[in-house]
């Protein structure tokens, strides 16, 4: 792991408790749905918080990000309030898109949160879209761009990521490798191990980094962003990464070994940054438990407040449609 | 008012708009300054407002609209252009999934100001990837606007219209019309989405069409007036959103109707129109409605074949025959 020495504590314990927020919020959320208590489907971020944050922790409050079907996380890390996720969730009226969205498309432009598509793949062009207006708008903004294994293997992938690197726009393409597109591993996919590899073809930087570190996803984001924000185009960053639960809802993952799986566990990242935090002197025990109370009562006061917020009216389904 | 072709009238509003607001560009296929466009709408205006505002790309058409979507969402007003309708199947998703549905999934936060301009139609011997009439894919598609303009006027003021409004749109052009002259005015102008247009006034029946059709539909009541049959020809200029009170207000006058349109019979724009008209103004007909549209077949290649398949100013006489 990367030292620590180079960030002040402030950002470090920022980071940590906004590693944690993730990680409670999908617990909850996991929760709440046992007890059938969230309409349709879910994916949970769980175990892969360390990309999320590492990335949006390098980013500005006027940076972009665009996110997936699996962006709970992506959303908490740019700085949404995990309330109105919640509720969106849960399909309330107070829920970031006021309960047309959920899960899978949440969005927050007053933070630069340009939403979730859960057609695998589709935001890398709309991502690329955005670094095209920074770059007309004559801005210094960067657009991260979040996507997993299974969407590098859609055109989209090719085609958006092409016309980034010739135009040389600010994007920071994001790939969080968790391993499986669903249930298929990613040697059934493609034949290499690498995808940051792919970057060759465009003629722009492919960076393969540890996706359970935090720092080291940070170090490479920020690079990433500082070159887009110099105007010197595109990234590629690999964030090597695992999904603790399974793809959606109860799904038992079972196409993956046990030994796999136990082995990805050890190297939670939240662990492994609690770990070094104090071994760095950063923060003591007392201070991660007083971290990981304040956060659980912050997680507590979402849940409530998505619980008693109304749903939206029926009739509201016929809004929005056009502006 | 001046006269200038429906291809001039296009780049027209482009390049009054890209003057109007820097927020305007253009992307697509050769619409640079080495091409001007694949039938040159384009022509000329990388030379006036550079390769940044006129951005040629890569053969792409997902990530054409796709990026036009994610500038469109964060303070720009791209107009793509897609080089044949046809194409547009490579980037359905972008267009139907994304940028019609953005605003809506996100609770309307997010603003799509975006136009795709794409040539549809046949007529040309171009065969099943260069002809097709696909508006009704998009009709189909809430989130969207349709616009299908038939004249030199209504293209610069609908063009004007798509660029400046909040919405995205599948801005429908026919190849045939590139080269059909017009009166259009001195003047800024813009023509609403919504509002149709009686492109000829009549008593017996009432001949709803759009593109090209509405050329044919013309000349078809030109014949008819000579037989005695006077033919209202109605326009509606955009299929999304539809006028479906002043189709069924010139219904209400004449009691009959046919409905014309380039594309498959099968669910298509005829059938849409149709349908409302049956739904909500059933009392007001004296006969049965009369839709003239192309067989279910893909368009062909060899004259004879494409001629059979694409309707003309015969058919359309023959169903106004039918039913006054």
């Amino acid at each position: 792991m990367i030292l620590t020495a180079n960030l002040p504590k402030e950002k470090l314990v920022e980071m940590y408790r906004m590693m944690v927020k993730i990680r409670l919020f999908e617990e909850k959320v996991f929760e709440l749905y046992a007890q059938n208590l969230v309409p349709g489907t879910i994916h949970l971020y769980t175990g892969q918080e360390a990309v999320a944050v590492g990335v949006c922790s390098a980013l500005r409050k006027d940076d972009y990000i665009t996110s997936t079907h699996r962006g709970h996380g992506h959303c908490i890390a740019k700085g949404a309030d995990v309330k109105r996720v919640m509720a969106e969730i849960l399909g309330k009226k107070t829920g970031y898109c006021k309960g047309k969205g959920g899960s899978m498309h949440i969005a927050d432009f007053s933070i630069g949160v340009l939403g979730a598509t859960a057609v695998v793949g589709a935001g890398i062009p709309i991502a690329a879209g955005a670094g095209l207006s920074i770059k007309l708008r004559r801005k210094d903004q960067v657009v991260a761009c979040f996507f997993g294994d299974g969407a590098s293997n859609q055109g989209t992938f090719h085609e958006g990521i092409n016309m980034a690197a010739i135009w040389q726009l600010p994007v920071i393409f994001v790939c969080e490798n968790n391993l499986y597109a669903m249930g298929t591993r990613q040697s059934l996919a493609m034949r290499i191990e690498n995808i940051a590899d792919r970057a060759a073809a465009y003629g722009i930087p492919g960076v393969v980094v540890d996706g359970n570190d935090v720092l080291a996803v940070y170090e490479a984001a920020l690079k990433a962003a500082e070159r887009g924000r110099r105007g010197e185009g595109s990234t590629l960053i690999e964030c090597k990464t695992y999904r603790h639960r399974g793809h959606s809802r109860v799904d038992p993952a079972k196409y993956r070994p046990k030994e796999e799986v136990e082995a990805w566990l050890a190297k939670d990242p939240i662990k492994r940054f609690r770990e070094k935090l104090i071994q760095s002197n950063i923060l003591t025990n007392i201070e991660i438990q007083q971290i990981d109370k304040e956060v659980a009562a912050e997680i507590e006061k979402a849940v409530k407040y998505a619980m008693e917020s109304p749903y939206p009216a029926p009739q509201e389904a016929l809004e929005d449609v056009y502006a | 008012m001046k006269k200038i072709t429906y291809r001039e009238a296009l780049r027209e509003a482009l390049r009054e708009e890209m003057r109007r607001d820097s927020t305007v560009f253009l992307l697509g296929e050769d619409i640079g300054r080495y091409w001007g466009g694949a039938f040159k709408v384009t022509e000329g205006l990388a030379e006036e407002f550079g390769d940044e505002r006129v951005r040629d790309t890569p053969i792409s058409e997902s990530a054409i609209v796709g990026v036009a979507v994610g500038a469109a969402i964060t303070g720009m007003r791209p107009v793509a252009e897609i080089m044949f309708g046809d194409l547009t199947a490579l980037a359905m998703d972008q267009i139907a999934n994304q940028a019609a549905k953005l605003r809506y999934m996100f609770g309307g936060q997010a603003k799509v100001p975006l136009v795709f301009r794409t040539p549809f139609g046949g007529g040309v011997n171009i065969a099943a990837h260069h002809s097709q009439c696909l508006e009704a894919w998009f009709m189909h598609v809430p989130g969207l606007y349709v616009a299908v303009p038939s004249t030199p006027y209504d293209a610069k003021g609908l063009l004007k219209a798509a660029i400046r409004g909040d919405n995205p749109v599948i801005f429908c052009e026919h190849k045939l019309l590139y080269p059909i002259e017009g009166e259009v005015p001195e003047e800024d102008y813009v023509v609403p989405f919504g509002v149709a247009d009686v492109k000829r006034e009549g008593e017996d029946v009432t001949v709803v069409a759009t593109l090209y059709m509405v050329h044919k539909a013309l000349k078809a009541a030109e014949i008819l007036e000579a037989e005695g049959i006077s033919v209202e020809v109605v326009d509606p200029r955009t299929l999304s959103p539809l006028d479906k009170k002043a189709i069924i207000s010139s219904v209400k006058k004449t009691g009959r109707l046919v409905v014309v349109s380039e594309d498959c019979k099968t669910a298509g724009v005829t059938a849409e129109i149709a349908a409302t008209v049956a739904e909500e103004a059933i009392d007001y007909l004296d006969a049965p409605i009369k839709r003239v549209a192309e067989p279910d077949t893909p368009i062909p290649f060899s004259p004879p074949l494409e001629q059979y398949v694409i309707p003309d100013e015969k058919a359309i006489i023959k169903a106004v025959k039918e039913i006054v």
